[in-house]
C-alpha cells in the first residue's frame, strides 16, 4: 500500500489536499482535507446586522453574491422582512447568471484539463477539428485558421518543460481518450469560454455595481433603484451623469435591453458550443458514469423562488433523497443538520464527537500539537482538516448540481425532466446511471442550459412590473434597529452553483452575536464523522483505478466532479453569550 | 521581433498589426496616457518576453483571481496566452499535486532572469501558520520566500495588502498582509476588494513594456490609480454639492440619482479610481448602481470604514453638524473644505482605529499569557474584537 498525497488539489479554490492509499492500481482510502482556515464568521460578530452580508460574501469570490444572498436571507428572516418582487427577480437574475458561469467554466477551466489533453491537442489537423465543429453547429468563426491559430500556440505553451500554467500537464497520460480533433476543439473552447463569462458576468458589474463581490444586495430587497419615473423616465431622471450609452442605468429600457443581449449571447455559446462539447466529451468517457458515485444520498436547499414571501415554492425545488430511493424525495428540516468535528482540527465543549447543530454550536479552532510543520504526511492523523462535518439525521448528504437535478426529477419538474430526458437520450443513458463522475458534469449542463433560459422570464417579468409603474425594489420601513426585537435569530438555506449554503444568525440589540456557515463544499469535502462514515467526496474516491499513482488522474476527476472550494468549505463558529 | 515574446505570441495566435496596435491603443488609456503612447507601447511589446509569474494564495476568497479573468484589456486568455507565464497559480495549473508546486523549490536557478510574485489573500501567523498551508507547508513562509526573491511583488486586493478580512476585528488567525509579514523589497499594492481588473492588466502591462515599477504613494500603491478621492469623480457629485440626496432606499432620491452621502457613502475619504475605471468593461460601478462606496480601497476597511450604511461622521470633531448643515445648503463655496477635511478626517479615524486595534490585541495577549489553557483563537480575542467595534460605534 502506498501513501500518495495530492497538494495542492488545483483548481479547487484554495487551500485542498486530498491523500489516497493506493493498492493493486486503485484507491484503498481517501481522506480529504482542507487546509485554509480563515474564521470569518468571528469577524462578522459586533458588526450591524444590516450590513454583515457584505464581509459574508468574503467568503468565496469565485461564487460570489452566493454568501451575499445567503446573509440578507438569513437576516431577513430573523427580522420578519419581505422582499419587493422586483428585488426577487433581480436576485434570481444574479444568482442564474452566476450559476450558469460557473458551470460553463466549471466545465471548461476546472474539469477540462483532467479529460482534454492540451499537448495531443497540438498534434491535430485544423482542416478536420473545423469539420468537427461543423457537425455541432453552424456557429461562425469555427474555421481551420482559428483552429490552427490555437494549436500553434498550445503548441508552444505544452513543450516539454515550457514555462506556464499549462507547460507541466500530465499531458500523455493513458487515461486521456479524445481524439487529437476533439481535444483542440474542446481547448479551443476553453478559451473562448474565458472570454464569454466575461460578457454574462457584465450583468453582475451593471445590476451589482461591481464584479466580482456585487455590491447592491440589500437587507430588504435590493439597492439598485429604478429610473424616477419607470424605465422609460430618463428624462426625469435629473442625473448629471454624461450620457454613455455603453453604461446605462440597470433598470432603464437601455439597461434591460443590453442585459437581453448578454443573456442571448450567454444562450448561443451554450447552445452551440458548451452543450455540443458536452456529449463529445459524454459519449468519449461514457464508462466515467459507473465510477465515483459515493454515498448516494443527496440534499438540496432549493434556489430562485417563483414568489416573494416566507417559504415561497422555489424554481430548483428543496429535497433530500435518500441512498436507493431516488424517486421519493423528502422535505428538508433544517434542525436535523449538525456538524461533528470529531476528525477536525477544532475542540467542542460538548464534546467532539457532539453532532452540534449550526445555530447551537461552539467549536473552536485548535491545531494539534502532534502535527509538526511542514506536514509531510496525515497518516494516523485522527484529526486531519479544517472542514467540519456537517450531517442530515447524522448522515453524509452530497450536494451540487446532481443533488438538484435529481431532487427537481423526482419531484416532478417539467424543465429539469425534459432537458436531461433529452441529454441522457442522445447519449443512450438513463437515470440509473447519473450518480457518479459523468452524471456530475451531465447534471452542471442540463442546469446551465434551463436556467439560462430562465433568466430570460426572469427578466421578461422584471420588464413588466416595471412598465407597469411598480418601481418597489426595497423594503426598509424596519430599517431603524430600535424597532427590532432585541433578541432574534434567523437562518436561511438555499443553493450556491456547488451546493447546498446556509446561514444562521443571531442578533442581539441590532448586532451580530454569533454567526455559522455551511457550505456546499462543507457538505462534499467534508471529512469522516464519529461512526466512521466517510464524507462525499472521500466516498466516492475509493476504489477508483489509477493507471499511474504517481499521476493520479482520475483521481482529480473524481475531486473535481464535486466542483469543490476549499476556501468555501472551512467554518468556525463562535458561542453566542446566550450559550457560552 | 522576439520570437518568444509578446508580440510573436499574438500574431501566432492570429492577431493582425492593426488588432496589435488597436491593443496597445487601449493599453495606453488604461494606463492613463495619451494615445500618442499607443505606438511606443507597441514597440515595447514586441520585445518583452513572457513574464514568469509566481501567483500564492493565503487566506483568498479567490475574487482577485475572478478580476484576472474578468481583464479585458489584455483579455485573461491574452494574459494567460501570451503575455504572462503563469508558472504558479493553483486556481489555473493543468497539474496539481508535488507536480504543481514544483516551480516553488529552486526559484532562484529556476529564474536566473528574475520572476514576478503576486499575492492574493492575508497570509496568517498564528498556530505556527497552519491556519493557511500551501504543499503541507505555512503560506506565510512560502509567501516570504517568493516575495523576497521576486524583481516585484504584486499584493493584489485588501486582505494581501493589510489582512482584509481575516483580518477584521475579531480575527482569530493574526492575519496580515505584505505589510505585516514581508520585510522589505519591491512592492506594488493594489488594494480593493477585489482590486479592478483594470489596474490589475494595466499594471501587468505597465511592467512588461515601461520595465519600471509605477509610480506609488508611500503604501506602495500606483498613484495613477489611488491618487484620487472616489467623490471628487463621482457623477453624483453636483448632487452632494446642491444638498440632493437619497434617504432611503429605494426612495425618490435613489431614483433620481442623487447623491448617496447620507445612506453611509465612504466615497468622500476613498482614494481610488473606480468611477473612472468602473467594472463590466465600464459599464457600471457602485454609485452608477445606486449603492454607496464601502471604502474597500482604504487601509483595514473592514474595521476603519464600517458601518457601511452610515453617514461619515463629521470630519472635524469641534463641528459636529458641519457636514449636515453645510452640505444640506447649497453653499457651493464652502464645500470643497468640506471635500479636503474629510480627507483629513481620514487619516485621524485611521490613526485611531490603528491605536484601538493595538490596545485591544496586547490586552488579548496579556489575557492569553494569563490563561493556563490556551487553543490558539482564544476568548480573549473574541472580547477584544467586540471592543474594538464598540469603540467603533461610539465614536460615531
Ligand atoms: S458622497 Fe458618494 S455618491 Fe455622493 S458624490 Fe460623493 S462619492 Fe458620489
Amino acid at each position: 500500500m502506498v501513501r500518495t498525497v495530492i497538494d495542492p488539489v488545483t483548481r479547487a479554490g484554495s487551500g485542498l489536499r486530498v491523500e489516497l492509499d493506493v493498492a493493486g492500481g486503485a484507491i484503498s482510502e481517501a481522506w480529504v482535507s482542507g487546509t485554509m482556515f480563515r474564521g470569518l464568521e468571528a469577524t462578522l460578530k459586533g458588526r450591524d446586522a444590516r450590513d454583515a452580508w457584505l464581509l459574508a460574501d468574503r467568503i468565496c469570490g469565485t461564487c460570489s453574491g452566493v454568501h451575499a444572498l445567503a446573509s440578507v436571507r438569513a437576516v431577513e428572516a430573523s427580522l420578519g422582512v419581505t422582499i419587493p418582487a422586483n428585488a426577487r427577480l433581480i436576485r434570481n437574475l444574479l444568482g442564474g447568471t452566476l450559476m450558469v458561469r460557473d458551470h460553463v467554466l466549471g466545465f471548461y477551466q476546472t474539469e477540462g484539463p483532467n479529460w482534454v489533453d492540451l499537448k495531443a491537442a497540438a498534434g491535430a489537423d485544423a482542416n478536420a477539428t473545423a469539420q468537427l465543429a461543423k457537425l455541432q453547429s453552424d456557429r461562425a468563426g469555427s474555421t481551420p485558421e482559428a483552429f490552427k491559430a490555437v494549436r500553434d500556440r498550445l503548441a508552444v505553451v505544452t513543450a516539454d518543460g515550457a514555462p506556464g500554467a499549462m507547460g507541466r500537464g500530465w499531458w500523455g497520460h493513458p487515461a486521456y481518450r479524445l481524439s487529437p480533433e476533439q481535444n483542440l476543439l474542446l481547448a479551443a473552447h476553453h478559451f473562448e469560454a474565458l472570454d464569454w463569462q466575461r460578457n454574462l458576468m457584465r450583468i453582475h458589474a451593471l445590476m451589482g455595481g461591481k464584479d466580482p463581490h456585487p455590491q447592491t444586495y440589500l437587507v430588504g430587497g435590493m439597492a439598485v433603484a429604478a429610473p424616477w419615473g419607470g424605465p422609460k423616465g430618463q428624462t426625469g431622471r435629473d442625473h448629471p451623469k454624461v450620457p454613455d450609452r455603453n453604461a446605462p442605468d440597470a433598470l432603464s429600457t437601455e439597461g434591460l435591453l443590453l442585459v437581453e443581449g448578454i443573456l442571448a449571447a450567454t444562450r448561443s455559446f451554450i447552445d452551440q458550443v458548451y452543450l455540443p462539447d458536452v456529449r463529445v466529451l459524454a459519449k468519449v468517457y461514457g464508462d466515467w458514469a459507473a465510477i465515483g458515485a459515493g454515498i448516494g444520498a443527496y440534499l438540496s436547499g432549493g434556489e430562485f423562488p417563483v414568489d416573494t414571501g416566507e417559504g415561497a415554492a422555489r424554481f430548483l425545488p428543496a429535497g433530500r433523497l435518500q441512498a436507493g430511493r431516488l424517486l421519493s424525495p423528502q422535505p428538508v428540516d433544517a434542525k436535523a443538520i449538525g456538524e461533528t468535528t470529531v476528525h477536525a482540527w477544532y475542540a467542542n465543549p460538548n464534546g467532539d464527537a457532539a453532532l452540534d447543530g449550526p445555530a447551537t454550536g461552539g467549536a473552536t479552532p485548535v491545531w494539534p500539537a502532534n502535527l509538526s510543520l511542514p506536514l509531510t504526511t496525515l497518516e494516523g492523523a485522527a484529526k486531519y482538516t479544517w472542514i467540519k462535518a456537517p450531517r442530515y439525521d447524522g448522515l453524509p448528504m452530497e450536494t451540487g448540481a446532481l443533488a438538484r437535478v435529481l431532487v427537481a426529477t423526482a419531484d416532478g419538474r417539467q424543465e429539469i425532466a425534459a432537458s436531461l430526458g433529452a441529454l441522457l437520450t442522445d447519449l443512450g443513458l438513463t437515470m440509473e446511471h447519473l450518480p457518479g463522475v459523468l452524471g456530475r458534469t451531465l447534471a452542471r449542463a442540463v442546469e446551465a442550459d434551463v436556467v439560462s433560459h430562465q433568466a430570460a422570464t426572469w427578466l421578461a417579468d422584471l420588464r413588466t412590473n416595471l412598465a407597469a409603474g411598480d418601481l418597489a425594489i426595497a423594503d426598509v420601513t424596519w430599517w431603524d434597529p430600535s424597532s427590532w426585537k432585541a433578541e432574534t435569530d434567523g437562518y436561511s438555506l438555499g443553493e450556491g452553483p456547488r451546493g447546498t449554503v446556509g446561514h444562521w444568525v443571531g442578533i442581539r440589540d441590532g448586532l451580530i452575536t454569533s454567526y455559522q456557515v455551511v457550505d456546499g463544499s462543507t457538505w462534499n469535502a467534508s471529512p469522516r464523522d464519529d461512526s466512521g462514515g466517510r464524507g462525499p467526496i472521500e466516498a466516492a474516491l475509493v476504489g477508483v483505478a489509477l493507471a499511474d499513482p504517481a499521476r493520479p488522474l482520475e483521481a482529480l476527476r473524481v475531486i473535481h466532479s464535486f466542483a469543490p472550494c476549499g476556501g468555501c468549505a472551512s467554518h468556525v463558529f463562535r458561542p453566542t453569550e446566550s450559550t457560552r | 521581433m522576439r520570437e518568444d515574446g509578446v508580440y510573436a505570441a499574438m500574431v501566432r495566435r492570429g492577431m493582425t498589426r492593426r488588432t496589435f496596435l488597436r491593443f496597445s491603443a487601449a493599453m495606453a488609456a488604461a494606463l492613463s496616457l495619451p494615445a500618442a503612447y499607443g505606438p511606443r507601447i507597441a514597440k515595447a511589446l514586441e520585445a518583452a518576453p513572457r513574464v514568469p509569474v509566481i501567483w500564492i494564495r493565503g487566506q483568498a476568497c479567490g475574487g482577485n483571481t475572478e478580476a484576472l479573468l474578468r481583464a479585458a484589456n489584455p483579455t485573461a486568455a491574452n494574459l494567460l496566452l501570451e503575455v504572462l507565464s503563469l508558472d504558479y497559480h493553483e486556481e489555473l495549473l493543468a497539474v496539481a499535486g508535488a507536480d504543481a508546486a514544483s516551480p516553488l523549490a529552486g526559484l532562484a536557478s529556476r529564474y536566473p532572469n528574475g520572476y514576478y510574485a503576486v499575492l492574493e489573500g492575508s497570509f496568517p501567523t498564528g498556530a505556527a501558520g497552519a491556519y493557511c498551508l500551501i504543499g503541507g507547508r505555512p503560506a506565510v513562509d512560502v509567501a516570504r520566500e517568493v516575495a523576497t526573491g521576486a524583481l516585484l511583488t504584486l499584493a493584489v486586493g485588501s486582505c494581501a495588502v493589510d489582512g482584509g478580512a481575516p483580518a477584521a476585528p475579531g480575527g482569530i488567525t493574526e492575519a496580515g498582509g505584505i505589510g505585516k509579514v514581508l520585510t522589505g523589497g519591491n512592492f506594488i499594492a493594489l488594494p480593493g476588494c477585489p482590486a479592478n481588473p483594470s489596474n490589475l492588466a494595466a499594471v501587468i502591462v505597465h511592467q512588461l513594456v515601461a520595465k519600471e515599477t509605477m509610480p506609488t504613494d508611500l503604501a506602495h500603491r500606483p498613484l495613477a490609480f489611488y491618487g484620487n478621492l472616489i467623490h471628487n469623480q463621482c457623477e453624483r457629485r453636483p448632487h452632494f454639492e446642491f444638498g440632493e440626496f437619497a434617504l432611503e432606499w429605494g426612495d425618490q432620491g435613489a431614483q433620481r440619482g442623487w447623491c448617496l452621502y447620507k445612506l453611509g457613502c465612504k466615497g468622500p475619504e476613498t482614494m481610488a479610481n473606480c468611477p473612472d475605471v468602473r467594472y463590466g468593461e465600464k459599464i457600471s460601478w457602485n454609485v452608477s448602481s445606486g449603492v454607496g462606496c464601502i471604502g474597500c480601497h482604504s487601509p483595514s476597511f473592514w474595521g476603519a470604514m464600517g458601518p457601511a450604511y452610515r453617514r461619515l461622521p463629521s470630519p472635524l470633531p469641534f463641528l459636529p453638524n458641519l457636514t449636515t448643515d453645510l452640505v444640506g445648503g447649497a453653499m457651493v463655496a464652502g464645500i470643497g473644505g468640506v471635500a479636503v477635511a474629510h480627507g483629513v478626517g481620514m487619516t485621524i479615524r485611521f490613526k485611531r482605529y490603528k491605536a484601538q486595534d493595538r490596545r485591544a490585541k496586547a490586552k488579548a495577549a496579556a489575557e492569553a499569557a494569563s490563561a493556563t489553557e490556551t487553543p490558539p483563537t482564544a476568548e480573549p480575542e473574541a472580547a477584544a474584537g467586540t471592543e474594538t467595534a464598540a469603540a467603533g460605534t461610539g465614536e460615531r
